[in-house]
Parts: structure tokens; sequence; C-alpha cells
């Protein structure tokens, strides 16, 4: 029963959704699509806030509705956290007071490990005794996420947490995002529309699109359908979960392990052993059939092919299993035919770039 | 320099004020946070009805009080059958007409102040269990103070500048409704002057300092009962 069952059916006219999903009970799981996807009213919908006249949810067993036994259980009773694309702090409150009012209605206090723990996690511990207007925007947002963890919901919803903040705060508040990520076991759902998040924080990926789901699944898997239009998109990436297996000071490079091979990367500070969370852009990725000496790219490695697709504009997406790991290609249709890329043929893959996600 | 008479008028002018007042705040309150959250159609109806005293001149909704109010009025006959006699001419009869006359003084800046709260605060505090009651004492009361103060001056120096009303409601009963914007007409009906200017002028320096009070506590213009 550890699980996130979440079916839903709303019509409002121009717009509707219509969901059957089953989701992980650990980990974050992000809920991507444009606007207008549905990915925020089907947040609302888990949270109540928003009643679905058709709906089964169920989070580890533990209904919260069944329209067809008439059960909806009102937000308030639910064991969730919320946090809200704008703070939504409490203007009347100070932070400590605004972290409290959860704490208190489930007959707890400020007095535990879990608080200070979170309070430590979220760096807050100074902005205590003010009220929020006295708060910059990146502080609101880290309170609100304080105030929604301190309650240790059964699962923690966040609608698009970092879109109202400027991109140096949102680098502010990602890693503290990540961080959680490590150190809470609480089960996350994620809505962005930015991809650059997705990378950084997915476990389990739902794509939406007009109000339904076109593909759910791990990162790795959903990232690398081919068929969908993210694959094709010019911001296509592949992410990797990579280890820290050495430090060429030298060349200013770190040698990392994936399952099935390593690759180095331009010079990282973290220590042997550290897992790191790396992203390939397809446009980044090219193909040989031999493997060249004459080249400046470190990073080649043997690969198979194991699907392609044209898209209408002369380029071909080519999906790689390299070990264990999938990567994404974008080449021209044009070196496709000349190389007679074809699924099942071994190749070699040149990634000319990585970027680290944390 | 004031008579007892005077003393009397004042006295129970504080008191049907207040008392008034105080049944506008506990009638008012959820009535404007019903017209601030519905989507009912009809509540346009309702927003000109709650308005309708703030144009009405006073005699009309007297006249229309003293009649429903008498004994061959559809409250007349409740209230007589309830063993309570008729309202018209009574102390209480003026509270309820009060409430009626001043009831958008007292709406109009709860409803302002609920609408400009929004649903967002809402929304956060029920996410964090606390049900729709504990909501509004908690969230909504606090964010609205400044609607409530005003509501609640704007009522209470409206109800004690009430006359047409008064007159067409209670009469001119010396300690039961001679209230003191009554007692100033008899002075002028009388020429007596002096004693007029006497009252007049306290009622003009404690509304002007209630408003005074009103307006440099909450720093900004309070909400309009206007709009």
């Amino acid at each position: 029963m550890t699980e996130i069952i979440a079916q839903f059916k709303l019509d409002y006219g121009a717009f509707s959704l219509d969901v059957d999903l089953r989701l992980p009970s650990s980990g974050i799981t992000v809920l991507f699509g444009h606007s207008g996807s549905g990915k925020t009213t089907l947040l609302r919908c888990i949270a109540g806030l928003q009643h679905a006249p058709h709906g089964f949810l169920a989070i580890n067993g533990t209904t919260w509705q069944d329209s067809d036994n008439k059960l909806f259980l009102p937000t308030h009773k639910r064991a969730l956290g919320y946090v809200f694309q704008e703070a939504n702090l409490f203007a009347h409150l100070t932070v400590l007071d605004n972290l409290c009012y959860g704490l208190t209605r489930i007959g707890q206090n400020a007095k535990t490990a879990q608080f200070e723990q979170v309070i430590e996690l979220l760096g807050i511990a100074h902005l205590m005794a003010r009220l929020p207007e006295r708060l910059s925007g990146g502080e609101r947002q880290r309170v609100a996420i304080a105030r929604a963890l301190v309650l240790n919901p059964d699962l923690l919803l966040m609608d698009e947490p970092l879109a109202s903040l400027d991109a140096k705060r949102k680098q502010e508040i990602l890693p503290f995002l990540t961080r959680l990520h490590g150190e809470l076991n609480i089960p996350v759902l994620y809505v962005t529309h930015s991809q650059q998040e997705v990378a950084q924080l997915a476990d389990y990926l739902v794509l939406l699109a007009d109000g339904k789901v076109q593909a759910a699944g791990l990162l790795s898997e959903t990232l690398s359908r081919i068929d969908l239009p993210q694959a094709q998109d010019r911001q296509a990436a592949s992410v990797w979960q990579v280890t820290v297996i050495e430090h060429e000071t030298a060349y200013h490079l770190t040698r990392v392990a994936f399952a099935g091979g390593e690759l180095s990367l331009p010079a990282i500070n973290a220590a042997l052993g550290t897992a790191l969370r790396i992203q390939i852009y397809a446009r980044d990725v090219s193909i040989t059939l031999e493997v060249s000496k004459a080249t400046s790219i470190l990073n080649v490695l043997p690969a198979t092919i194991s699907d392609i697709i044209d898209d209408e504009e002369g380029q071909s997406v080519v999906r790689l299993q390299v070990g264990s790991q999938t990567l994404l290609a974008h080449i021209t249709r044009k070196s496709a035919q000349l190389l007679a890329l074809q699924t099942g043929m071994m190749v070699y893959v040149q990634i000319k770039g990585t970027s680290i996600l944390n | 320099m004031l008579s007892a008479a005077d003393m009397a008028a004042i006295w129970l002018t504080l008191k049907v004020a207040s008392l008034a007042t105080s049944i506008l705040l506990l009638l008012g309150t959820p009535l404007a946070w019903w017209l601030a959250r519905t989507e009912f159609r009809g509540k346009s109806i309702c927003n000109a009805l709650v308005a309708l005293p703030l144009v009405l001149p006073p005699s009309v909704l007297g006249f229309y009080l003293l009649v429903l109010m008498g004994p061959n009025g559809a409250v007349g006959k409740l209230t007589t059958e309830l063993g309570l006699g008729t309202l018209p001419f009574t102390f209480a009869g003026l509270v309820v007409a009060s409430v009626l006359y001043s009831l958008p003084f007292v709406v109009q800046p709860l409803q302002t102040a609920f609408t400009a709260i929004g649903n967002a605060p809402l929304e956060a505090a029920a996410t964090l269990r606390a049900s729709p009651l504990d909501t509004f004492f908690t969230v909504v009361m606090p964010l609205s103070r400044s609607g409530f103060l005003t509501a609640a001056i704007l009522g209470f120096t409206h109800t004690v500048g009430e006359f047409g009303v008064v007159l067409m409601v209670g009469g001119n009963i010396p300690e039961r409704t001679r209230v003191v914007s009554v007692q100033i007409y008899n002075y002028v009906e009388a020429s007596e002057y002096p004693q007029a200017h006497g009252l007049a002028g306290g009622l003009l320096v404690f509304s002007f300092l209630v408003l005074l009070l009103m307006y440099s506590t909450l720093k900004t213009n309070p909400v309009s009962p206007l709009k």
C-alpha cells in the first residue's frame, strides 16, 4: 500500500482534467507541463483545495477522496503540507508563529528535534522574531517550506515554489530542496514548468498536457521517451547518477563512474565517493562509428542505439544505451543517413559537455 | 451647563448606539462574510438592499418601519403574539431601527476587508489543519482588524447621529426615545439656542475626535463605506 493513487476527472468546459496515476510514495515526483496543462489543478485536487467531482485518492492506503462512496476529506483533515507559488505566510504572525500555526493544531510544539532539524535545514533560525513583510522573497519561501515540513506530513505538495523568485533566489533555495530530498523521508509532489528543476530534483516524472498524462515513470525513463515532444526539444537532456572516483588535479578534471563506464568532468570540489547528478544535453552528444584517436573530446564511450526518430525539421533523435544508462543524442538527419544508423547498431558517443546538477 | 434632561438624552444615545453597534457586528460579520465569499446570482440584490439605507431618506425608512412594527404590521403582529407588545416608541424599537439604519456602515467595511484578504490565506490555513471556523477567528479576523475597527466606529457614530428614523419610530419620549439629536431639535424648536449649542457642539467635537482616532490608528485610509 506504499503508493499514491490519484484518479481525477473534472470538466470546466474549456479545460478538463482526466488523470489516473500511481505514484511512488518516496522521493520527489515532478509534475511537469506547460501552463494550462493541468498540473496545478491536479495538485489542488490532491490537496482537496479543489473538489474534482469524480475522484479517487489514496495515500499509502489512507483514502482522502472516493467520490463513488461520497468520501471527500476536507483539506484541513488531510495529513499534507502545501507550499504555494507565493509564500502565502500569515502577514499578522511572526515567522515563529507562522511555523507553529500548523504544529499547535496537531498537538505539537516547536520544542522537537524534527523542528530543529527543519529550521537548520532551511537556515531560518535567525528570522524567528520577524514579520513576513520584513523578509526577502527567498526567505519567505524558505519559511513557507519549513512551515509545511514541520508538520511531518504524509505528503508534501509544492506548487512551483520557485516560480516567483528571480534566478539568484532560485539558486539560493534549490540546494535546500536537494538537501531536503536527502535528509527527510517525506514524499514530495512538485509542480514546475522548468526543465532545470526537473533535471535537478525529479526522481519520478509525470508529463502533463491538456489535462492528461502524457507519460509517467522514473526520470531517466521518461526523459528518454523519444516519441515525446520533450526529447525533440532543443533543451532535451539525459540525467545520470554518477559517483566521484578520482581527481586529476593537474588537468583540473574529476573522474566519475556510472553504471557501465566512466567520464571526465571539469574539476568538482567533492570528496571521493560523492554521488552526483549530471545533465547531458542531447545537442552535446555526437555519434561516430569508430574510436578516433584524433579528437579533442575526452568522453568517448561505446554505446548501442536503441531507437531513432526523425522530427520534421531535419533532426534525428537517437536514444542510446551506454552501460546501463540511457543517453539522448540530437544529430542531423543527413548524418544519420550517412552513417546508416539503425536500431541495434554498436557506435561510439562523444560527449562534448556535461553540467553538474547538485 | 447640561441639564438633567440633556444627560438623560446623552446616556440614552450611548446606550442605543452601543447596543446597535454590538448587534450589527454580530449580525453584520456573517452577512459581510457571506457577501464577500458567495457567487450566488442574487448577490447584487443583497448588496443593493444592504446599501439602501445609505441613499434612502431616513424618514422613508422610519415610515416603513413604523408601519411594519405597528399593531397592524407583519412584525408588529408577530411581536404582539410573542407577548412583546409593539416596538414603535420603545427603546427596543429604537435599537431595531438603528440596526437597519446603520447596517451598510458596518457591513460594507467588513465586506471590503474580507474581499481584500482573498483566498490565499484561507487555503494556507486549511493546509495547516485549521478548520474554516478556526481560520475565521485566527486568520480572517486579525487580518481584517482595520475593517472591524472602521465598521465599529462608523456604525457607532452613525447611530449617534441619526435623527429622522428616531423621530419616526421612536418619537420624542424623555428617557425612552429622546436621543441627543432629538433633544437638539427640541431646543431649536423652542428657540433655546444656547442649550442647542451645548449639545450640538458636544456632538460635533465627539464625532470629530472619534474619526480622528480612527484615521490616526489606521494610518492609511480606512475602508470607505461607500466603496
